[in-house]
């Protein structure tokens, strides 16, 4: 569930707003329907992982990945296949730690409310 | 305690958003840069073109229509010059707007802006050495000239109506990876890129090398290798030309100057091969009695090229050919009536100055029998990640002092630039150059040539010219000091006035010629003239060998058609190895050679003396020559701790081919006394040597387009944004001049007539962004040795089936 919205809001977010935008999101629906620190994590690591990697390749491969391979080549990776990974992995990352930062703001209000 | 995780948590998310926001060392910020709603990915283009568009932009007077063809070159259709020139702008801004901002900075010296202290000596010097001085000078002139102003100024609205409406997903890719973004264009921009050009073309200068030389050597040593008029020579102006007119009186060498000539006084670098070939032919000699014009500048190679290529319409003007981007016209091309082009004259239009202080506050300098203030600028270098810094440059009459102290040169940087020395160089001067070019595309005829020349300075460029009326025509052009013979060859003394710049040669007494007898006019950077013109341009040039080669092709060549010239420009045979090599193999005494070296030498002997990529004779030459060439001045001229200037491959042909007993063969390191066969043999060895260690046995691996590395590398030498290594032909001094990443930076071919067609390719593709699938479309052709045809509309809807895509630019309400 969680994983879900933020995938679909990541991959919005990605045609109109900043970057970051993806964190604010998984952040804000794991507060609201986060569970466990580990699910939360992964919802938030996957969905904004696979949101760029969608938004990348919408790009890349009209472009049949050339220009992909180019950024590859700078940096020292063989293979453009290598610039996708990072990117989605970084995004991953801050989906990630952003969701697992809200889901802990949940518990700590949930142990609060009692 | 919950409550402590969560914003822990929180503080190394944000802390990993801030770190991948910014740039964390030498890299780009990679949140910035990698993510595909802002990053490189939306620079990913695919192959579809939209067929029409219509943009709504501020500041044009009327609709202006843009027809783009298959290599998406802009065809602009304007109704008025206005808007011509503002779409000249918005187009090249569209495709090339990095380039003209690193462009921009990089002669302006601000590159420490976006880059930071690594960039420091390199501003530090473009400043130092006046290019901002001399672009101010330069675009108060040009806004004072009423038709420039007018073109500058709609120029840099184009240019900026772009920018405007960029979003920083759209920047260009280099912006996100030095994580900048542009700023407004303004007018001097474009004064700077002509000041990139003279630095390129005339910012060089061997007079400090050339003048360790004189203190070491001695002045009858620097007549016999360094002479004024070249061993062999096949000068631009041929040889009987008349000069019609009454030339000045020239200005007498100063006492200091013949002092130095004397060897009784002791004063306290110039990159060779930067060169081009143009060449004309009249009707009598083309199959269809019209003339033909062919030029092929060489530059660096790079993504983006230099060059931009596009057509440029209006009720006053319709001309095609290629542009600079940063600067309004078109640079080299043709209309229906002319067609003109450029190679580098290489004048001595930069001198150095030695500079006597007062004392320890360098406020006054001793000058005409008088201390003399200087004047100081201030100029500041703002440094990313650093505070500014304020450089002063002292200014003297005759210009700035680059160095004055030798702490301000850093170690290794700007070897040629002698310390306590003011500048005087044409750049520093106002001009308004451009204004030739606006004239040149508007040009019918000789006359309308003859007149278009007279506005330009610098750099100054053979401007080659051939015309529907049957005319052609060359001219060594530019603002050419008034010069006593060899004034600049050394280092001056500057508080002589008889050494300043007298005054200027007339315009219309540049070395010039028309309809020759021979039928073919040309230039390839060899001697504007013989010893017969009396000024003096320059001691010395590029050789002779492409200018005799072309010389030689063009006076055999009858019925002559476009497809002749395009092969001519891929010529590669080496007039230097027709001279040298069979004295070379003489000297070699076969009894001496391995089975591997006996192998190599009867595969040079035999070689057709062309430098194409398949022969293995070009490699084991061009080694051996090299080697040769070393043997022979390395031990006196390439000493550690010296800055010395060595004498050219035409003197050392002179010294192989007529000085067979010359002491110059000599070895001074060496106890014995090496003669020219001693030499020959040697190098014959070490060559072999040499390829065998770095190819192994003699094989294809020994193949001159294996041993040679060509690439067109990336403006910024960006890793991966380049084309590779690739196997080509040619190398310096054959006409196609091709070696590493210099060479022909654009190739065109006007075939003149009733109806003109042009044919023309340079290596690389209109758009600047590597996400385009024109980045390199038109690289393939101009490896294969091809030109496109140039489409050429007469009016918009003039298509030949040749448009992909009209774009309207509508003047916003």
């Amino acid at each position: 569930m969680l994983f879900l919205i933020i995938l679909i809001l990541s991959f919005i977010a990605g045609f109109i707003l900043p970057w970051w935008m993806v964190a604010v999101v998984a952040f804000l629906a794991a507060i609201i329907v986060g569970k466990t620190s580990g699910k939360s994590f992964l919802s938030g690591f996957a969905g904004v992982a696979i949101a760029w990697v969608i938004l990348a390749l919408i790009k890349s491969i009209p472009n049949e990945n050339i220009l992909a391979g180019r950024v590859a080549a700078l940096f020292q990776l063989p293979d453009w296949i290598y610039i996708l990974l990072i990117t989605s992995i970084l995004g991953g990352l801050v989906g990630g730690m952003a969701a697992w930062s809200g889901v802990l703001f949940r518990k700590a209000f949930q142990k609060n409310k009692r | 305690m919950k409550f402590f995780k969560a914003f822990f948590t929180l503080a190394i998310t944000l802390l990993l958003i801030w770190a991948l926001q910014n740039k964390l060392g030498p890299l780009p910020p990679l949140g910035k840069l990698l993510n595909p709603a802002t990053g490189f990915w939306q620079n990913a283009e695919g192959r579809h073109v939209d067929p029409s568009q219509s943009l709504n932009l501020p500041g044009l007077k009327d609709e202006v229509t843009i027809a783009y063809d298959e290599h998406m070159v802009p065809h602009i259709f304007a109704k008025n010059d206005h808007d011509l020139y503002y779409a000249q702008g918005y187009v090249t801004a569209h495709d090339r707007l990095w380039q003209m901002d690193i462009q921009t900075r990089s002669a302006s010296g601000r590159l420490s802006e976006v880059i930071g202290p690594a960039a420091l000596s390199h501003d530090r010097y473009e400043r130092r050495m006046g290019m901002s001085y001399g672009a101010e000078n330069t675009v108060n002139a040009m806004m004072q000239n009423p038709v420039m102003r007018e073109v500058l100024l709609a120029y840099t609205d184009g240019v900026n109506a772009y920018i405007h409406q960029l979003k920083p997903k759209d920047y260009p890719i280099e912006f996100k990876l030095l994580d900048y973004a542009p700023e407004d264009w303004k007018p001097i921009n474009c004064a700077f890129l002509l000041k990139l050009m003279s630095e390129t073309l005339a910012g060089g200068s061997d007079q400090f090398a050339m003048t360790n030389d004189l203190v070491r050597f001695g002045a009858k040593t620097m007549n016999d290798l360094f002479p004024d008029y070249p061993f062999k020579e096949d000068p631009i102006i041929p040889v009987g030309t008349k000069w019609n007119f009454k030339p000045l009186p020239i200005p007498k060498p100063s006492k200091s100057f013949l002092a130095q000539m004397g060897d009784s006084i002791h004063p306290a670098e110039k990159i060779p091969g930067v060169g081009s070939n143009n060449w004309a032919v009249s009707g009598s000699k083309t199959a269809n009695g019209y003339p033909i014009l062919a030029n092929d500048p060489h530059l660096g190679l790079s993504f983006p090229s230099i060059w931009y290529q596009l057509q440029m319409s209006s009720p006053t003007v319709n001309v095609n050919g290629v542009s600079l981007p940063g600067a309004p016209t078109v640079i080299i091309g043709y209309n229906q009536r002319v067609s003109w082009g450029v190679t580098n004259v290489g004048a001595d239009v930069l001198d150095w100055y030695q500079i006597k202080f007062k004392d320890k506050s360098k406020n006054e300098y001793w000058y005409n029998n008088h201390w003399n203030t200087v004047k100081r600028r201030i100029e500041v270098i703002k440094i990313r990640g650093q505070a500014t810094e304020y450089d002063t440059v002292i200014y003297t009459h005759q210009g700035p002092v680059v160095y004055d102290d030798t702490l301000k040169k850093e170690k290794g940087y700007a070897q040629n630039v002698p310390v306590g020395n003011a500048l005087r160089w044409i750049a520093h001067d106002p001009s308004i150059d451009m204004v030739t070019f606006y004239y040149l595309n508007r040009a019918k005829n000789y006359n309308d040539y003859r007149k278009a020349l007279t506005w330009f300075t610098a750099p100054a460029q053979n401007f080659i010219f051939a015309s529907a009326d049957n005319d052609i025509a060359i001219t060594p052009n530019g603002k050419f000091p008034l010069k006593f013979k060899d004034q600049g060859k050394y280092i001056l003394d500057g508080s002589d006035p008889a050494n300043d710049w007298q005054g200027w040669i007339p315009a219309d007494q540049n070395p010039t010629v028309k309809n020759p007898p021979r039928g073919f006019v040309s230039s390839n950077n060899q001697s504007s003239t013989d010893p017969s013109y009396p000024y003096y341009i320059n001691w010395s040039f590029e050789d002779y060998y492409r200018g005799k080669r072309t010389n030689d092709r063009l006076t055999g060549m009858n019925h002559a058609t476009a497809d002749s010239m395009r092969l001519m420009q891929m010529d590669d045979y080496s007039i230097k190895a027709q001279d040298v090599l069979p004295t070379m193999i003489k000297y070699i005494d076969t009894s001496k050679l391995t089975k591997a070296q006996l192998k190599a030498f009867e595969i040079v002997k035999h070689w057709d003396k062309h430098f194409a990529a398949n022969t293995i004779g070009a490699s084991i030459f061009e080694e051996w020559w090299r080697r040769f060439f070393n043997a022979v001045w390395d031990n006196k001229f390439a000493i550690k701790g010296t800055y010395l200037k060595e004498p050219s491959a035409d003197r050392t042909e002179k010294l192989l081919l007529t000085e067979p007993t010359s002491k110059w063969f000599d070895n001074i390191q060496t106890p014995q006394k090496e003669t020219c066969a001693d030499d020959v043999n040697q190098s014959f060895f070490a060559a072999i040597d040499t390829l065998e260690h770095r190819h192994g046995d003699i094989g294809p691996k020994w193949e001159w387009g294996q041993v040679k590395q060509t690439f067109v590398g990336h403006l910024a030498s960006l890793p991966g944004f380049g084309s590779g290594n690739f196997i080509a032909g040619g190398t310096g001094g054959v006409i196609n001049a091709l070696r590493n990443n210099n060479g022909p930076s654009w190739r065109m071919v006007v075939q003149l007539g009733p109806k003109v067609e042009g044919y023309g390719v340079f290596p690389g593709g209109e758009s600047g962004n590597a996400g385009s699938f024109y980045y390199d479309d038109m690289l393939k052709t101009w490896q294969n040795g091809q030109l496109n045809k140039m489409l050429f509309m007469q009016s918009p809807d003039d298509s030949e089936g040749r448009v992909k895509k009209i774009v309207k630019l509508i003047p916003e309400k």
